[in-house]
């Protein structure tokens, strides 16, 4: 009976050691993707962006995290209570735990599951029930309505990212996340399939709620959207939360299209360089893409966000299902066939 | 044309564009100024913070004409004057109150000693509102202080006058 219990303790408590040793970085992460993302708006509009707190400012995030954690936690007289609390919590532990399947190197992942796009798939489509909680549970118009937009939203544009997925899983024939890194060994996907790159790249801005897509919290039209009613920790964890799914699909990029950990050629000085570095580079480089569209595009007009998800990308994708799985049918290129 | 459009929306060259544009702003110098640290350059005709002067000697230029008092369209400026021993009339009270002033010169203008003058000074900012009653201590105190600075901008400013 005891060395069954230790057996179960030990085992607890190294999932728990794995769990830090994703979280920390990703917390880092967190950080950095803030200050870039401020840095890189700034500079493209010829600002400074924060640089006044500690060097290059790089201290400004945690400053203001420190800020918001002594700042009062105000929760509405009409709202629902439990579920106003809930739903930043929710957000923030889904994006999270989507980064369980996610390998950063050879063999170097928290659970090397084999459905683990799906997996991905999801808890990313879950997320969507944080930000309607929130909208519902703050009995307030402006969050309901940036709840209403963020739904539709998401359930959009996960339609035309599940048929670009379905795409890459026929060429690889596998729903593993690191045997797709290694499919990918000789040509990285973006070239054979760079429409699909540019419409998941797109898909990835909607399902973040990024600009040009961003109207579940265009500031000029509801205040912000389904955050309006927080403050203080909540407010935190809605933050986490967006920018730990932002680097997500930064690493689900990198992971379906960019040859994850892979170096770009197979040759001495590259190869020899850590796969998660590369990794770390990449998602890097997708991240600044992510952050140079926030900074030159208008928002989108609701139907006019509609009507790309519903009448451009449904149509585009679904004929790249077809047309990928008649070359691979007919050229003999399917793997496992 | 229409086919034109398409052709442009569907291949995302607008995006591009927009793209290139601002990668280029990217590395463009910065329009900020660093302020506390650097500051922007002020014209010599920059009316900021009030200050009376003095003659090399020592002796106040103000002979207590009120010419500023009366021109002040803010209503700004409370003087009281009394002769002094040796016959001259002099302030014994020269009072603006900051948070009057509109700061548009005209008692600099209609002063014809140049003894009130607006320095290059734009940084006064105090606590209370009490602090921005300016005595006539204090805005001499302001014309020892910024001297240098005011007889330069007068100087540079004077053929223009």
């Amino acid at each position: 009976m005891l060395s069954f219990l230790q057996t179960y303790i030990i085992d607890i408590l190294v999932i728990v050691l794995y769990c830090i040793l994703i979280f920390i970085p990703l917390l880092l992460g967190v950080v950095f993707a803030l200050y870039a993302d401020r840095k890189i708006w700034a500079a493209v509009q010829k600002r400074r962006g924060p640089n006044v707190v500690g060097p290059y400012g790089l201290f400004q995030v945690p400053a203001d995290g420190l800020k918001f954690i002594f700042k009062e936690i105000i929760i509405p007289d009409g709202s629902d209570k439990v579920v106003f609390l809930i739903a930043p919590i929710l957000t923030l532990a889904l994006s999270i735990a989507a980064w369980a399947v996610v390998p950063v190197q050879a063999g170097v992942v928290l659970s090397n599951i084999n459905v683990g796009i799906l997996y991905i798939f999801a808890i990313s489509s879950l997320g969507v029930y944080g930000i309607l909680m929130a909208g519902w549970a703050s009995n307030s118009k402006y969050p309901f309505f940036g709840a209403l937009r963020s739904a539709a939203q998401m359930v959009s544009y996960e339609v035309s990212i599940g048929f670009v997925l379905v795409t890459v899983l026929m060429c690889v024939g596998s729903l593993n996340l690191s045997e797709i890194v290694m499919a990918q060994k000789n040509l990285w996907f973006f070239i054979p399939l760079f429409p699909m790159f540019i419409i998941f790249f797109i898909s990835a801005l909607a399902e973040t709620n990024r600009p040009p897509f961003d109207l579940p919290e265009a500031e000029s039209e509801l205040v912000a959207g389904y955050q309006t009613e927080y403050s203080g920790m909540p407010f935190v964890l809605f933050m986490f939360g967006e920018y730990i799914n932002i680097l997500l699909m930064c690493a689900l990029t990198t992971i379906l299209f960019l040859g994850g950990w892979l170096p770009p050629f197979d040759i001495f000085p590259l190869n020899e360089i850590p796969g998660f570095i590369w990794f770390v580079i990449k998602i890097t480089f997708v991240f600044y893409i992510f952050a140079m569209v926030k900074a030159f595009v208008p928002r989108y007009r609701y139907d006019q966000l509609m009507r790309l998800g519903w009448k451009v990308f449904l149509p585009i994708s679904l004929l790249a299902v077809v047309l990928t799985s008649s070359i691979l049918f007919f050229f003999n290129l399917a793997p496992g066939m | 044309m229409r086919i034109i459009n398409f052709i442009k929306a569907f291949l995302l060259i607008d995006f591009m564009k927009a793209f290139y544009l601002a990668q280029k702003y990217f590395f463009r110098s910065k329009a900020t100024i660093n302020y506390p640290f650097e500051r922007g350059k002020l014209s010599p005709r920059f009316r900021g913070e009030h200050a009376l002067r003095r003659y090399p000697s020592g002796e106040e230029r103000c002979i207590g004409c009120k010419l500023c008092e009366a021109v002040c369209p803010a209503q700004a400026i409370t003087i009281e004057t009394e002769p002094r021993q040796d016959g001259t009339r002099r302030t014994t009270r020269y009072d603006i109150d900051m948070v009057k002033c509109i700061y548009c010169g005209l008692c600099e203008e209609s002063c014809p000693v140049d003894a009130i003058v607006e320095g290059p000074n734009f940084e006064f900012a105090t606590e209370t509102r009490k602090e921005l009653y300016y005595t006539k201590e204090k805005l001499l105190d302001n014309g020892d202080r910024w001297e240098s600075a005011i007889s330069e901008n007068l100087k540079l400013d004077a053929k223009y006058r």
